[in-house]
């Protein structure tokens, strides 16, 4: 297959960057986006230029490294699917293909197609975790859980993390990810006794990381790879209401 | 490629040659029951105070499942952690792709498991190469482990009565695996990264993201602490402390295509390797029987379907060699279930080593399937029929759309093609029963270290080993060493640092400098194709002598030949990757010598002058039932070899048989 791909190149943080223009010939069907690129950048160390940056690691859309913005679209053309889960098989021979990185206040350009997510990292660290020491946990199944709410905490657990929520987002919003987290823990017996300060902490460190509000336009569900349903954003919602109207029994004491 | 795979001239040799050391006495495993040692131990270990916690400093490399459970358990203890990854989240770590489960001997199901039975599996699986100590305490703190993990709100699968759900896997007959559908590697670790963030809020634990080790710093046979490459400015930073962790994962991708993340390498340890830790049984590489097959040569990486899928799928193969029916049509008489006839009582669930060896030995044979020959079926259409689509979506649906998703075949409707693929290295640094290495104050955990699998590591117990070092284990024995260094003030102005710092910069100017014409990516699927073809499924002294010499003159056109592209002092992922093959090089050399000098065949080692002639492993205790321990002597000098004798009090080591 061939293919003409327009690939924005920034040097770094404080460089404005620019597209720039590289035909490929020769592209498997079976190759995997990652690999296209891969084989570009061989190229371009061959003829004495600069490879394109970009994350990976798993490559088979677990990790959450890679995410591009390609055609227009958070991880390309395809529904719900990380960019190293996209083969060329997918892409119309002799295409155009345009590869941007994830654009968002909050997640600056570090090189081409690299940004910094760490954003979603400080998300988790305001209460995304239930304070459990090493050591003084109770046999495992001495609190049995529901099988369908074991199962839905584990669909939303299933967040990897890759930021296309946000990058999907008008707003650049990163409800997903936290109501994803926020939800997970809810459904759990284990989850409940931090359950209000979790939801309001997580919210207020999504905003001072400079997320966007969420509009409930659910762009970021057609794109998340883990599949993360609006529900959790509905649970969230729900959660940060009543968690603000009803006294909380466990902030009473230390307050 | 053409060009890249002539074949080195064979008649430059260099001889194979290793130096004979000393035995190894100070394995500091405790002695008397079994059963006690553990909490025996704990016991006797020296105790940190809390005030004095709080002054003492621990550098943590990596935050994987053992990286990221010891540091957020250290640091829940009052110890000032520092965490370093290259990755730019400790939760991207390879541990987050182990699919299948993790082994507890909760005997939930009431089907006879125990602590005894969960650690005899684990030490005939790893066929008699570990230590009885070690892999006793594994099994006994199993049980925490999943306790803890439910404490932390991990949603693993249940049943409909609310309690948890457990399966079988390869190499046991006992159903001990926990799991989170096809995720489970991914839910346990982001328990652990939880825990961990919630240190950093906490303020105990300090998370460097974007920062690769690059040295490890010793003095008068103590570590100091490493130099590190901040990977966006380049920088290049030293960082000292009372004691340093590696948690750095395995080097399965020294054979360039493995399961592995892309990124995994073993810098890290190679360097620790480098500065006289000992490096063990480097030639115990697990190639797992059940990965998609390479399509081209484009080919980046490997995947594995996971091992829990041998639960429910059946492998077989045509009984007509070159049949080139669609496996569908073909009728059930000629059909080769050749592991449920090889092995009638584990069948399609033998050990890895066993399978994978199957697989390999059938399409030698020339009944190997799809467009190479090599290949095999697995195939669920009897376990979708006795069980309904609904109860093996359930089980296996990420891995059904993986698959279907990479190769454009549905499994629903045609058997998998699976073939052999390297996984996992039980290989690693040598650690002493407190997990620290011949390096006083330099520790190792999870897949780094070499201590629990022996030759061969069943399903699932990666995941216990990295959290049980990580949880249950380091937290106390470190105290031990720290105890001693309460008085020392960790200093960054010495000359073994400025040395490390030196010689790392020098490092990176020679590779720069270099501006050769082959990429580094080239440069190591030679590197891999050698050890994949003579270092592999299948070894020989003849063929591992040719390897030795391919890859000493593949490493001396390296440092001729590799383009690295840009500068040192701005990101460069070129660079990242040039250091690490520039190690993996140097490590291939010595997993050559480690498979070369070990004349039997153990686990994974199969040494084709030792098999049965059904082609089974043919150990030799008498001369080999030891850990081999090698040290570095130098560049260009051969290593020595320090053998740790393994007593078999409790167990007896037999010919292990699956049959
Ligand atoms: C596809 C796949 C599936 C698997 N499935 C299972 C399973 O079902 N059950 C099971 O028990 N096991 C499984 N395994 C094995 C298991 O996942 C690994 O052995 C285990 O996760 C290793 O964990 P770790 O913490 O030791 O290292 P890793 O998870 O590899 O983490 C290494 C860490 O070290 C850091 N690091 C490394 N070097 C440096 C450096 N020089 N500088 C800075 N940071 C560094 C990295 O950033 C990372 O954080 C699987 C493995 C694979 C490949
Ligand atoms: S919610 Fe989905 S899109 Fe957002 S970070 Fe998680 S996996 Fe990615
Ligand atoms: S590379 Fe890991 S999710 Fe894509």
């Amino acid at each position: 297959m061939h293919f003409t791909l327009r690939v924005w190149r920034q040097k770094n943080a404080q460089d404005t960057g620019h597209f720039e223009i590289y035909d490929i010939d020769g592209v498997s069907p079976d190759a995997s986006f990652l690999e296209m690129l891969d084989v570009l950048n061989e190229k371009l160390i061959k003829q004495g230029r600069e490879p394109v940056a970009f994350d990976h690691d798993c490559r088979e859309g677990i990790c959450g490294s890679c995410g591009m913005f390609i055609n227009g679209r958070a991880h390309g053309p395809l529904r719900n699917i990380t960019t190293c889960r996209l083969y060329m098989r997918h892409f119309r021979d002799g295409e155009t293909i345009t590869i941007e990185p994830f654009r968002a206040k909050s997640f600056p350009v570090i090189k081409d197609l690299v940004v910094d997510r760490s954003a979603l990292d400080k998300i988790v660290q305001a209460g995304g975790y239930i304070s459990v020491n090493t050591g003084s946990s109770p046999d495992a199944n001495s609190i049995p859980v529901p099988k369908p709410a074991a199962d839905l905490a584990f669909t939303y657990a299933a967040c990897i993390g890759c930021g296309a929520c946000v990058a999907a987002c008008k707003n650049a919003s990163a409800m997903l990810f936290t109501a994803a987290k926020v939800a997970h823990f809810a459904m759990l017996p284990q989850g409940q006794p931090e359950r209000r300060q979790r939801v309001k902490r997580m919210v207020a460190q999504m905003d001072k990381e400079g997320f966007g509000h969420c509009t409930n336009t659910g762009a970021c569900a057609v794109e998340c790879p883990a599949k993360i349903p609006l529900t959790a954003i509905a649970q969230l919602q729900r959660d940060f209401i009543w968690a603000n109207l009803s006294p909380d029994p466990h902030a009473a004491s230390s307050s | 490629m053409s060009e890249i795979l002539t074949a080195p001239s064979p008649t430059i040799t260099a001889p194979l040659t290793w130096s004979e050391g000393n035995l190894i006495e100070t394995s500091r495993c405790p002695s008397g029951d079994l059963e006690k040692r553990w909490t025996r131990h704990k016991d006797n270990l020296r105790l940190v105070a809390p005030h004095n916690k709080r002054k003492l400093d621990i550098i943590v490399v990596g935050a994987g499942l053992a990286g990221a459970s010891a540091a957020a358990s250290l640091g829940e203890l009052g110890y000032r952690v520092k965490v370093f990854v290259y990755h730019n989240s400790p939760r991207r770590a390879h541990s987050i792709a182990a699919q299948g489960g993790i082994n507890a001997a909760k005997n939930y199901r009431n089907d006879g498991d125990s602590i005894w039975r969960l650690f005899y599996d684990t030490i005939k699986g790893g066929d008699f190469r570990a230590r009885e100590s070690n892999v006793y305490r594994l099994a006994e703190v199993s049980v925490k482990i999943i306790d803890h993990c439910v404490a932390q709100g991990i949603p693993f699968a249940r049943e409909y009565g609310g309690y948890l759900d457990t399966r079988s896997f390869g190499g046991a007959q006992l159903m001990r695996t926990f799991y989170a559908r096809g995720q489970t590697g991914q839910q346990l670790l982001l328990g652990a990264y939880n825990a961990l963030q919630r240190q950093v809020a906490a303020g105990t634990v300090q998370v460097f993201y974007n920062y690769e080790v690059l040295d490890i710093v010793v003095e008068e046979g103590r570590a100091k602490g490493i130099i590190v490459r901040n990977l966006i400015t380049g920088e290049i930073q030293r960082v000292a402390a009372h004691a340093t962790v590696l948690a750095t994962g395995g080097y399965g991708n020294a054979y360039f295509l493995s399961t592995n993340a892309r990124l995994s390498n073993a810098t890290a340890t190679w360097r620790a390797h480098r500065r006289g830790a000992y490096f063990a049984n480097p030639s115990f590489v697990q190639i797992h029987p059940t990965c998609i097959p390479q399509s081209g040569d484009y080919q980046s990486k490997l995947t594995l379907m996971s091992e829990s899928l041998r639960n429910d799928g059946r492998v077989w193969v045509p009984r007509t060699p070159g049949d080139k029916r669609r496996p569908q049509g073909i009728p059930e008489s000629e059909r080769w279930y050749y592991l449920e006839e090889w092995y009638p009582s584990f069948g399609n669930l033998v050990p890895r080593d066993i399978a994978s060896r199957a697989a390999k030995r059938v399409c030698d044979m020339g009944y190997g399937v799809g467009p190479t020959g090599r290949a095999v079926y697995l195939d669920f259409s009897d376990a979708i029929q006795r069980l309904g689509r609904e109860v093996i979506y359930q089980r296996y649906g990420n891995l059904f759309e993986m698959y279907e998703e990479i190769t454009g075949e549905s499994p629903w409707e045609t058997p998998m093609r699976i073939y052999p693929a390297v996984h996992y290295t039980m290989g690693g640094l040598w650690v002493d029963y407190n997990l620290m290495t011949n390096i006083e104050g330099l520790y190792a955990v999870g897949e780094a270290n070499f201590s629990d699998h022996g030759a061969n590591r069943l399903g699932a117990s990666a995941l216990m080993q990295g959290l049980a070092d990580g949880y249950f284990i380091l937290p106390y024995t470190i105290g031990d060493y720290l105890a001693t260094q309460l008085f020392v003030k960790p200093s960054t102005d010495t000359t073994a640092f400025a040395q490390a710092e030196k010689e790392t910069q020098q490092r990176i100017e020679k590779l720069l400098q270099t501006k050769g014409t082959r990429t580094v990516d080239e440069l190591h699927r030679e590197l891999g194709k050698i050890l994949w073809d003579h270092c592999g499924l299948a070894r020989n002294a003849k063929d591992l002598a040719e390897a030795y010499n391919a890859i000493k003159l593949l490493k001396e056109r390296f440092w001729r030949e590799v383009a690295v592209p840009g500068t040192g002092s701005e990101f460069n992922q070129n660079l990242e990757k040039a250091l690490r093959v520039a190690d993996f090089l140097e490590l291939g050399e010595l997993m050559i010598i480690d498979a070369y000098h070990r004349e039997e065949s153990c686990g994974c080692h199969l040494r084709e002058e030792y098999q049965t002639e059904e082609g089974e492993a043919l150990r030799d205790d008498k001369k080999f039932a030891y850990v081999a321990a090698w040290q570095w002597n130098g560049e260009n000098q051969s290593p020595t070899l320090h053998q740790e004798p393994l007593q078999f009090e409790f167990v007896k080591p037999t010919v292990r048989s699956y049959k």
